[in-house]
């Protein structure tokens, strides 16, 4: 039996990720959120069972696929919800976008739109964190797709060359965009390629939310324990289109249909109720209080104001105590 | 005392790493090697291999890697070892580097150094002797510099590391074995432009090795009765237009000089500043000497024919005087 604490936990970080996923869909196509958006549904498992196995001071580089690591890091689902409606209330003040969360308070950097763009940025945090002697994790988070990106074989290479603490969490959902696994990697088994880099690694079901977390959990350990990099391949799968552009014509509704019906939220449910962990009052709380939380967040983002656009050109560069007098 | 701009360099580094533990240099061949350019001979016995750091020849992962240091705490001098490799890590300046305080709403800024090789005239062909400064210095989010004397070689560094936003610098390969008689070395400014020869008649600007021609070339035409003012333009970007446009003001005629090719070059932005700023103060059109629009050619001949030379900048320089002669 799980741990009711944990249980809980895991269950709601999936559900408030799944619910505000869906409602920046409908957003989406209320035209409040704008540009590329790229939804997470599917794959809840892997960010709440790893993001969880992260202690507060640790950092995390994401992808554009950031929503719920952004959200599970700590960072309050109004100021999300306002970046992604473009108001100077979000946590990238509305010059980022759904692509570019960040936020320094928490570690968080972002949210980045080149695909394997973070993997050198978090290789370069762990290196100052080993220099400085700072015990900390930095989780890279990156998808099948940058696995075909040079980036990803010269970071690897310089972790593990260096022994630096990154723990690689590479998000297979089987699709780079809409090629297919089988059509961009002639090695499909991904741990293999990080393992001739010398970095140990495991291979999880990314759609079970406790395996997720134990394999995140002894990822985590490693890289603390020995101060080098670890290399996780979560195998999981997106449920919706890339992003709001795309019709999906490079798989069978078939595929998705038996992808879905390993829905990590409702097999962890159903677990959870069978053997005791949660209640069915449990359950529906979660899922309660996941519809405040996004009520809530919609209605900051809305009441949000616009910057002005005067202030276009601030944040290029740093302000120089001069400069700002 | 006598110094070369190789020894200033190398000592700006050596200094750097001296006072800032902070500081790390970082970069293919820099330490056993001792650099390339033999810029950075005896630092690695000085400072031991996690400072002085040789990297795999992987441009893209050892640039982002640097961002990600600077991140999270350190100062690191990145050395790409010419900028047609920098090439490859172009993604990592552009997209991340440059991006990142703007994309992040003002959260992160890049205290990051790059320093790189440039130019041509020593028949290293058309994969190793290109001038692509005109390309970052169309970058909002770093600051361009190119030291064209030795105590900018040995000044720049410093200022550039106490910036809290990328800084780019551009070293010439044709001035590391030149010397001057020098006092002492000490920082230099980095915002402004340097007048290198006062003069009335034509205002010429150069930067990096172009900078010599321009005053050998100033030297041979005041023989001709032509006073040239010659400005260093130091700082690629942000331009120090002030200088330029005094300088045109007092002069009524402009001569640029750059050793990039001439489509899309410094030499186009400084002379359409001057076209937006000093208009009817031009006494004759501007005049451009760049380099030809070929791949730079091996053949020593060919070479310098594509290169802006002496003789090419007396001509220019005289051609806007007309009868006068």
């Amino acid at each position: 039996m799980t741990d009711k604490k944990l249980a809980h936990e895991l269950l709601s970080d999936m559900v408030r990720v799944r619910r505000m996923e869906e409602k920046c869909a409908e957003l989406y196509s209320a035209a409040k959120i704008r540009g590329f958006l790229h939804l997470y549904v599917g794959e809840e498992a892997v960010a709440a069972g790893s993001l969880r196995a992260l202690a507060d001071d640790d950092a995390v580089v994401a992808t554009y696929r950031e929503h719920a690591h952004a959200l599970l890091r700590g960072i309050p689902m109004t100021s999300i919800m306002a970046e992604m409606f473009g108001k100077q209330e979000g946590c990238s003040r509305g010059r980022g976008g759904s692509m570019h969360l960040f936020d320094a308070s928490k570690r968080f950097y972002g949210g980045n739109a080149i695909v394997a763009g973070g993997l050198p940025l978090a290789v370069g945090i762990a290196l100052a964190d080993a220099m400085l002697q700072q015990k900390r994790v930095t989780a890279c988070y990156f998808g099948d797709g940058a696995v075909a990106e040079g980036a990803f074989h010269e970071s690897l290479n310089m972790a593990a060359l260096w022994n630096l603490p990154v723990l690689f969490c590479c998000e297979n959902n089987r699709y780079a965009m809409g090629t297919a696994l089988e059509r961009e990697h002639s090695q499909t088994d991904l741990t293999v390629k990080a393992a001739s880099y010398r970095v140990p690694t495991l291979a999880v079901d990314g759609m079970d939310v406790e395996a997720c977390h134990k394999a995140a959990q002894q990822g985590v350990d490693h890289v603390r324990d020995t101060g080098g990099p670890f290399f996780i391949e979560f195998r999981t799968y997106r449920f919706r289109a890339h992003s709001m552009f795309d019709p999906e014509l490079y798989r069978d509704k078939a595929e998705v249909a038996r992808w879905r019906e390993r829905d990590p939220i409702r097999s962890f449910t159903e677990q959870c109720l069978h053997d005791g962990t949660l209640s069915d009052a449990d359950v529906r709380e979660i899922e309660d209080s996941a519809v405040a939380e996004i009520e809530a967040a919609v209605a900051f983002a809305e009441a949000g104001t616009w910057e002005d656009a005067e202030d276009l050109e601030r944040d290029v560069l740093t302000p120089t105590p001069e400069a700002s007098r | 005392m006598k110094a070369s701009y190789r020894t200033a360099v190398h000592d700006a580094l050596r200094d750097a790493l001296r006072d800032d533990a902070r500081v790390v240099l970082m970069g293919e061949d820099v330490g056993r090697y001792g650099g390339t350019y033999a810029a950075s001979k005896g630092l690695l016995e000085e400072f031991g291999p996690e400072r002085v750091r040789d990297t795999p020849l992987s441009e893209l992962g050892f640039v982002g890697i640097g961002i990600g240091a600077a991140l999270n705490g350190l100062r690191p001098i990145v050395e790409v070892m010419t900028v047609n490799f920098s090439l490859l890590a172009l993604d990592q300046i552009v997209n991340t580097a440059a991006a990142l305080r703007h994309m992040s709403g003002g959260q992160f800024s890049v205290p990051l150094v790059v320093r790189m090789a440039t130019g041509a005239g020593r028949q290293l062909a058309a994969q190793h002797s290109h001038s692509l400064e005109p390309w970052y210095a169309h970058i909002p989010g770093i600051k361009v510099v190119a030291p064209a004397t030795v105590e900018d070689a040995y000044g720049m560094l410093g200022p550039a590391l106490a910036d809290p936003d990328p800084v780019v610098i551009f070293e010439h390969v044709q001035l590391y074995n030149t010397s001057t008689d020098i006092e002492a070395l000490g920082p230099t400014d980095i915002s402004r432009a340097a007048v290198r020869r006062g003069g009335n008649d034509v205002t010429v600007v150069a930067y990096g090795g172009s900078l010599w021609k321009a005053l050998d070339a100033a030297n041979e035409l005041l023989l001709a009765g032509i006073d040239c003012e010659v400005i260093d333009l130091r700082v690629l970007r942000p331009l120090d237009d002030d200088t330029i446009l005094e300088s045109v003001r007092k002069t009524h005629r402009l001569v640029v000089i750059d050793e990039a090719w001439r489509s899309g070059s410094l030499a186009a932005e400084v002379t359409a500043r001057v076209v937006e700023g000093a208009f009817y103060d031009l006494d004759a059109p501007v005049a451009r000497v760049c380099s030809a629009e070929v791949p730079m050619p091996y053949a020593k001949h060919l070479e310098q024919a594509a290169l802006p030379q002496v003789p090419k900048i007396v001509a220019a320089v005289q051609n806007l005087f007309g009868d006068r002669q």
